[in-house]
């Protein structure tokens, strides 16, 4: 009964989802279209819910590491900012003028920005200690990239025709690379894809 | 110099502050200042989830408008609560069957048509051109992205002559690539800094520019 | 100490000595900004363009598909946009895919109202966030306000006036996704190749290389990348702004984008600094 509620139920669930799905799109029938409706409908409703396992994860991580001295301060902090953003959002609302929109620009917005910009930092340290030209294919990266740097600068635009040596770089040679990779990785979507459907990749039911 | 007066301004600026202290080192500050964000960020969006998509998406159309059919999704949303006991916690496996279904089935035909067909399209030689550049600039548009294709198969030894030189071109195109997008990334990671002094001195230590 | 000897301790000094040249080199030019000129780069001039040429009430969709941690980039373009939108009296419908999305795409709703006067769902409508991602995007195309019954202040889409013309994305001239990372090739996979509606990027530095191929093959009638093309739209704005006599202009990005660029001249000194420490250090050995 087990391996039947385990595994063969979801991915009996996706093998038939995803062909009926995957062959909908050549359907010009009423019912193919009714069919992508719903399910778009369908998706949406529990794709809404899928954040109860964010916050179950969450209240279940924070609330075990209360019992250990080192880490109760913190997760404590965690939990009780948790708890007030979501009383003052539900009970306050979430208007432009609302204190759970204040506390959004105000503490969420600074810190995650913050955290964000001390890799500014990390960069600099990097590119001064460790960026070391050693062979032809670092000489070309590093050359690329001080053109790219500078013409990016607004003290590029002094130089004449920075802008368009820049935007020559970045759509040729540089969109014969990317694309060259987007292929690929189109590719690797669509085998990955066809794979999920047909239940040959089940790392998500436990291999 | 005119310091601000907003209490608002001086908590952004003390939260600033506390991240910034990491550079030193790790410490307390720093830790109490990232937790701080973990639970207003989980917070945040079980409220802006709960008023922007669930409600309106299943409370609404079920308990209001009387919907039945959706006590379906309903149900398998609930089955998310599952992962908090690890018993039964194989349930969340249903509700992500569906979602994988509807997902995977979607992407394969248009994926393939945007990943794969305009892009090959718009890299075929297409003549006439209008002038020489237009000419230089498809031929290395061409045969940039046939080198860099040659240089990701790796299911032919690269050592075979032809293949080799192929994918030196693609490689050589790769390091241009990459060599652009640090020279953006540069200016990416600089914003970031910028724009939290600009803030500290602008509007906390209210420095005008001159 | 010989000049060797200098260059090759130099390329070893302890990092916060770097952290602290950085800290001077911007803080300098904020204070002091030196008013470097703007000039519109092709990619956003394409996308300038297209909306300053658009119908008076045609509709743009605005997705704030970014967070915080890009904000410094991203933010000043979208609040740009909107203010662009509403001069040349053309719709914008803000909407999200990223919970995070919602606070900022309201501040930068907030301040059309007070600089420009916008008055909500009559100039601009915003909808907020939807769960789904890719299926989002596809039920748009379909109809927009069964994906989004109500905007994000609980107003039913089907009472919001300015919303009344709008069924999906035939009635759409131009959709533009703000992201700090991928889904603006989300938007050209499922709107774009499945509806033809047209879409345009507006993303950090970090991934603008990555969405030329878009441009070229169509998928994309251009690109804001970084903060260089924020600054740039945001003087095209208050060029507008001037026109018409209206005299509060936005100038974060521009300043910022200022030390920005001495910052940028410091990493490529970094590296040659480095690079001559590391050559002089391989000579002696």
């Amino acid at each position: 009964m087990r391996p039947l509620l385990e595994k063969k139920i979801p991915l009996a669930l996706v093998f038939i989802i995803g062909i009926i799905m995957t062959l909908q799109y050549f359907v010009p029938h009423p019912i193919s279209q009714t069919i992508y409706d719903n399910s778009l409908m369908w998706d949406r409703a529990i794709a809404s819910m899928a954040y109860i396992m964010a916050i179950v994860s969450f209240l279940r991580f924070h609330s075990r590491r209360l019992k250990d001295k080192n880490y109760a301060p913190y997760s404590l902090v965690a939990i009780l900012s948790f708890a007030a953003m979501v009383l003052i959002g539900f009970i306050g609302g979430t208007g432009s003028d609302s204190l759970f929109q204040k506390m959004y620009d105000n503490m969420m917005v600074p810190l995650q920005a913050t955290t964000f910009s001390l890799l500014a930092f990390y960069m600099s340290s990097a590119a001064y200690r460790a960026f070391r030209i050693r062979g032809i294919e670092a000489t070309v990266l590093m050359i690329t990239a001080f053109i790219i740097i500078f013409g990016t600068t607004t003290i590029g635009n002094y130089v004449p025709k920075m802008n368009e040596i820049v935007e020559w770089i970045m759509a040729v040679p540089n969109l014969a690379s990317k694309r060259g990779i987007m292929i690929g990785v189109g590719l690797g979507v669509v085998a990955t894809s066809i794979k999920i459907i047909l239940g040959i990749e089940r790392n998500w039911v436990g291999g | 110099m005119h310091i601000s007066t907003n209490l608002w301004i001086w908590i952004q600026a003390l939260l600033t502050l506390a991240i910034f202290t990491f550079l030193y080192k790790d410490n307390p500050l720093f830790r109490m200042a990232e937790h701080l964000f973990v639970g207003l960020a989980t917070g945040y969006g079980l409220v802006v989830v709960y008023k922007n998509a669930f409600y309106p998406n299943v409370w609404v159309p079920l308990f209001q408008e009387k919907q039945f059919i959706f006590i379906i999704p309903f149900v398998l949303g609930l089955l998310y609560l599952t992962s908090a006991f690890p018993k039964i916690s194989y349930m969340i496996r249903w509700p992500m069957a569906v979602l994988l279904g509807i997902g995977s089935g979607l992407s394969i035909p248009l994926t393939i048509q945007t990943y794969i067909i305009e892009q090959s399209k718009s890299s075929i030689l297409r003549p006439p051109y209008s002038n020489l550049i237009s000419w230089i600039n498809a031929l290395i548009l061409f045969v940039g992205v046939v080198s860099v294709l040659v240089y990701f198969y790796f299911s032919i030894p690269h050592d075979r002559p032809g293949v080799k030189q192929i994918s030196k071109v693609g490689l050589f195109l790769l390091m241009l690539g990459f060599g652009a997008s640090f020279g953006y990334t540069v200016m990416a990671r600089f914003s970031l800094l910028v724009g939290r002094l600009d803030f500290l001195l602008n509007k906390w230590l209210g420095i005008r520019p001159f | 100490m010989s000049v060797r000897d200098f260059f090759i301790r130099l390329s070893k000094i302890d990092r916060k000595y770097i952290y602290l040249v950085i800290l001077i080199g911007l803080i300098i030019p904020l204070i002091f900004p030196p008013h470097f000129p703007q000039k519109m780069s092709p990619q956003v001039k394409r996308v300038f363009e297209y909306i300053d040429t658009l119908p008076k009430g045609s509709y743009v969709i605005l997705s704030a598909d970014y967070d915080p941690s890009v904000a410094p980039e991203v933010h000043p373009m979208y609040k740009a946009v909107v203010k662009h939108c509403i001069l040349r009296g053309v719709i914008p419908i803000g909407m999200t895919l990223g919970v995070q999305g919602a606070g900022l795409a309201l501040d930068a709703f907030t301040e059309a109202e007070k600089v420009l006067g916008a008055r909500r769902d009559t100039d601009y409508v915003f909808l907020g966030y939807q769960a789904g991602g890719a299926v989002v995007i596809l039920g748009l195309g379909e109809d927009i306000k069964s994906v989004y019954k109500t905007d994000y202040f609980g107003t039913k889409t089907t009472d919001i006036y300015a919303l009344k013309p709008v069924k999906n994305y035939r009635d759409i001239a131009l959709v533009i996704s703000f992201s700090g990372s991928a889904i603006p090739a989300t938007w050209a996979v499922y709107a774009y190749t499945k509806y033809g509606v047209k879409v345009a990027a507006a993303v950090t530095g970090v991934s603008a290389g990555d969405f030329y191929p878009y441009i070229q093959a169509g998928q994309f009638i251009g690109m804001l990348a970084g903060m260089k093309a924020a600054a740039e739209y945001e003087d095209a704005v208050n060029r507008i702004l001037k026109e018409k006599g209206i005299g509060k202009f936005s100038t974060s990005a521009i300043r910022m984008m200022d030390a920005n660029s001495i910052g940028q001249l410091l990493i490529i000194l970094f590296i040659i600094i480095g690079n001559i420490g590391y050559f002089l250090s391989r000579r002696r050995k």
